[in-house]
Order: structure tokens, then C-alpha cells, then sequence
């Protein structure tokens, strides 16, 4: 018996734009660095309600500044986000923020510091979170199709334990997901330095093939525009290396073990961008794993398949992340971490079968409210990714 | 008990999936794609999720793990041997 058909059925919170949540956050979301004090004080005001501080935010242009805007925009989209408000120096990059979010119909406030300083700005802000507290405690898990369940991946402190056990375990799933039609994403662009000719074989069709090679070599030429070396200790990262992976085609070839051996890719994406339909995207994005997560967290994804060999300890304050590990000595070093224990399967104790089956019960334990290890553990990696100097 | 892993025949590194594998060990891979066994002797020590060379590599030989090419030789490789970053580098970048 499989673990997931078409029939199969997850508990989870319809939003007004028909997309669906696991989760049921209610978001202090700061437009720029200098609101993070007044996000965080509205934060421990309002209990229920969750911040996220972050560095970035002023004097920003062009495309950085657009992807500024579309990765805080998808943070206040994503269905596992119940209510948001937004804090901002001044009102109109504050606006532009609330009006995008408010086209979800979910309930968003904005508030800026300028000409009220932070004690006013806190006090409203807190009186808003708390009716916002109210509505998304009011709310109700309903049963929704599996289909209605985004899953993005990506992989982190990877050895070559991650290539053989987990991330084939997380392919294995997949297939599946795209079976029973699935949104699902994955990314890494670097990462697939060596393996490019592999995902681009498995484009849908020229298009998106031409697509999946002008975002490949984007991230080269920014590559070799900067390095200094071979880029050791960074791709593949002394983390890598002290597991045993040595270059970049061995880490990309363990990396796309992910996507499966059935899903094709029917788009690409540019970081941050949320997709338009089901199956497999591609998003152009950073290898760094708090910075990956939270541009799939930006695209709209509601739980994150990680598997790790060395022992990454990456969350999400949003999205969920299960961790898949087949390497028995983080299993057994690093235990409280890890979601899917599948080192059975470099013994042949299990088959790709049975670990793609048990990462599904996982993914439906989690997508039900159970928590996983991340969230429990308190990990909210928050990192918002930059292509330039402000101005 | 299986020792190290290779993905396809066409392989010529397996790795270590087990602690403790020392110089002198037999060790028994397992071929994934053909689901077989093969055995190699380890010249020295492999730490979990290293690499084992399965066959004897000269400087400039082009290395395969998932049947691909994952770099090239940089210092002589016997079979048995750690395979790594002392004789293993890329060909990106």
C-alpha cells in the first residue's frame, strides 16, 4: 500500500485566495533593519505572534531592491501565514508591502515609525496584532486534497551519504508528489555545477530548457567574475569535505538525486518568484541553506524536505523543515534533529521504496500540525539574499 | 555486513558507509544499480563517507561516481586507497 494517491487528504488552513497553509502564523514583518526594534517589541507584546528581524532594507535599487520587496511580499503571501503586519521607517515602501500581501485577502496592517516614533508605532501595532491573534486563532483546520500541499527541497552540509541514501529518498518522494500532482520546487543553481546537462534533460520542453541554461550560466559568470580559487571550503564547504564529498560535480551529481528519476521540470523561476502550476519548478537561488529556504518560503512553499549527511541544523520561522539523514553517525550524534532517520538503506535493510514512504509519513504528520525537529528546537533562520552594495 | 556504496559499475570510487574501516580491511561494496557485491581491499584508513578507489588511477584520469565524471586525478591512486581532496580536484572554476 502506497502512503499517498489522489484520494489521500491533508489537515490544513484554506486561505481566502484558495492557496493552503500547514501553518497558522501571525507575521511582525519589518520593511527595513531599523523597524526590526519596534517588530520584535510588538512580537513579545502579542503572544501567538511571531518576528522576523532582518538586515537589509535601505538604500537598495534595481533588481535587489525587486527582490527585496518579492522575497518580504511571498513571506506575507504564504498560506502558512495567517495575518501580517508591516513595519517600515516610513510609509511608502511600507504601503507597497501591505498592498501586495492585501491581494490575498488575508488580514495585513501597516504602520510606520516616521513622525510617531516607537512607542505610538508599538502600541498600534500591538493592538492590531492582538485582533489579529484573535482571527487566526478563530480559524479552522479543514481536510484539503494532497494535491493542495507545496513541497520545496533543498539539501545542506551534504557528504556523500546525502547522494547515496537521503536525497535519493527525497527523489523518491517526489515522484510520487508529482504523481498525485504536486507543486514542488528545487533550486541551488551552483550546486549543480557538473550535473547541468542532467536537469536540463529533464526540461519539459526547449523552452524551459533555454530558461534552466541562462540561470545556470547567470550564476557561472557571477562565479567567475568573483573567485579567487577553486572555491574549496566553500563549494563543496569544509563541511562537505570533512564528510567526504571532494568537488563540485560529485556534490551536484548527490544534489539532483532529489528531483527523482520520473518528475520533469515544467518551469523556472527567478529567486523568490512563486510558481503557476503544478509539477516541478526550478528556482534560481543560492546554495547557502538559510538563504535557500527562505526564497522557497518567499515562492509560496508550505514544507521543506532537507536532507543533510554531516548534520545541518537549519529551520524556518514560516516553513517548516523536515530533515532526512542517512549518515548513522549524525543519526546517531545529532539525533534530536533529525525528522527521517534512513540509514537503514546503505545496508540494505530498507529500499528507496520504504524511505520515500516514510518521508511522506512524515510530510503528513507535519502538514497535519505535528511539529517538526527545527520547529521544536527553535530554529527561525531568517536570511533574505542580496545581488549587490546598497546605494 | 556492506562496507562502502557505488552507484553503477561504470563507478570507479565507492564510499565508506560505516565507522571504523582501518588499512588491511576487505571491504564489501555494494553496487546499488545492480544490486551485487564486489570487494576491495582498503590500503589504508577510511573515514565514514570517504571514498575507496576501486581501481588503480594515474595523474589526469578522469574520475566517475553516479557512471559521471566528478574530476580528475591530481597525485597516483591505487585501489584501496582514500580518494579525495589530496588527489582529486575539480574541473570547474
Amino acid at each position: 500500500m502506497t502512503v499517498i494517491n489522489a484520494n489521500t487528504t491533508f489537515l490544513g488552513y484554506r486561505r481566502s485566495n484558495g492557496r493552503v497553509g500547514i501553518r497558522n502564523h501571525v507575521v511582525i514583518l519589518p520593511v527595513d533593519d531599523i523597524s526590526n526594534a519596534a517588530v520584535e517589541a510588538v512580537s513579545n507584546n502579542i503572544k501567538g505572534t511571531i518576528a522576523l528581524p532582518h538586515p537589509y532594507g535601505r538604500l537598495q535599487f534595481g533588481e535587489d531592491l525587486e527582490l527585496h520587496f518579492r522575497t518580504l511580499i511571498g513571506i506575507g503571501c504564504n498560506p502558512n501565514v495567517a495575518a501580517v503586519i508591516v513595519i517600515g521607517i516610513e510609509e511608502g515602501w511600507t504601503k507597497k508591502i501591505v498592498d501586495s500581501i492585501a491581494d490575498t485577502g488575508k488580514p495585513v496592517a501597516g504602520f510606520s515609525i516616521e513622525l510617531h516614533g516607537d512607542h505610538d508605532t508599538i502600541m498600534r501595532a500591538s493592538k492590531k496584532a492582538k485582533e489579529f491573534v484573535h482571527y487566526a486563532t478563530s480559524l479552522k483546520r479543514e481536510e484539503c486534497p494532497i494535491s493542495d500541499l507545496w513541497v520545496s527541497t533543498k539539501c545542506g552540509e551534504s557528504d556523500t551519504t546525502s547522494g547515496c541514501g537521503a536525497n535519493p529518498t527525497v527523489g523518491n518522494a517526489f515522484d510520487k508528489l508529482h504523481a498525485t500532482g504536486n507543486t514542488l520546487l528545487f533550486g541551488e543553481t551552483s550546486e549543480l555545477t557538473g550535473g547541468e546537462h542532467i536537469v536540463a534533460a529533464r526540461c519539459a520542453d526547449d523552452k524551459v530548457r533555454e530558461r534552466f541554461m541562462f540561470m545556470f550560466n547567470r550564476y557561472q559568470d557571477m562565479i567567475n567574475r568573483w573567485k579567487t580559487s577553486d572555491l574549496s571550503e566553500s563549494q563543496p564547504t569544509k563541511g562537505n569535505i570533512a564528510g567526504g564529498l571532494t568537488t563540485i560535480e560529485e556534490k551536484a551529481l548527490g544534489n539532483i538525486q532529489k528531483i527523482g528519476k520520473k518528475c520533469t521540470v515544467v518551469g523556472v523561476l527567478d529567486k523568490a518568484e512563486a510558481p503557476t502550476g503544478k509539477g516541478l519548478w526550478f528556482m534560481d537561488s543560492s546554495s547557502a541553506a538559510a538563504e535557500m529556504v527562505t526564497l522557497c518560503a518567499a515562492s509560496g512553499y508550505a514544507v521543506h524536505f532537507f536532507p543533510t549527511g554531516q548534520g545541518n541544523v537549519i529551520g524556518n520561522p514560516i516553513l517548516p523543515v523536515i530533515k532526512i539523514c542517512a549518515n548513522p553517525r549524525t543519526v546517531r550524534t545529532m539525533s534530536e534533529h533529525i525528522d527521517v532517520d534512513t540509514s537503514g538503506l546503505l545496508q540494505r535493510e530498507i529500499n528507496l521504496d520504504q524511505a520515500g514512504d516514510q518521508l511522506l509519513e512524515c510530510m503528513l504528520a507535519t502538514a497535519n500540525g505535528r511539529w517538526t525537529a527545527a520547529e521544536a528546537l527553535g530554529h527561525r533562520e531568517f536570511v533574505l539574499t542580496r545581488l549587490f552594495e546598497s546605494a | 555486513m556492506i562496507h562502502a556504496v557505488l552507484h553503477d559499475s561504470k563507478d570507479t570510487v565507492a564510499v565508506a558507509v560505516v565507522e571504523g574501516i582501518t588499512a588491511g580491511m576487505d571491504l564489501n561494496c555494494w553496487n546499488m544499480e545492480e544490486d551485487r557485491l564486489i570487494t576491495v581491499k582498503a590500503t589504508q584508513d577510511i573515514p565514514i563517507g570517504h571514498k575507496v578507489a576501486l581501481s588503480d588511477m594515474s595523474v589526469g584520469d578522469t574520475v566517475f561516481k553516479y557512471s559521471v565524471d566528478i574530476g580528475k586525478v591530481v597525485a597516483p591512486i591505487l585501489a584501496g586507497d582514500h580518494a579525495h581532496v589530496h588527489n582529486i580536484k575539480t574541473k570547474r572554476w
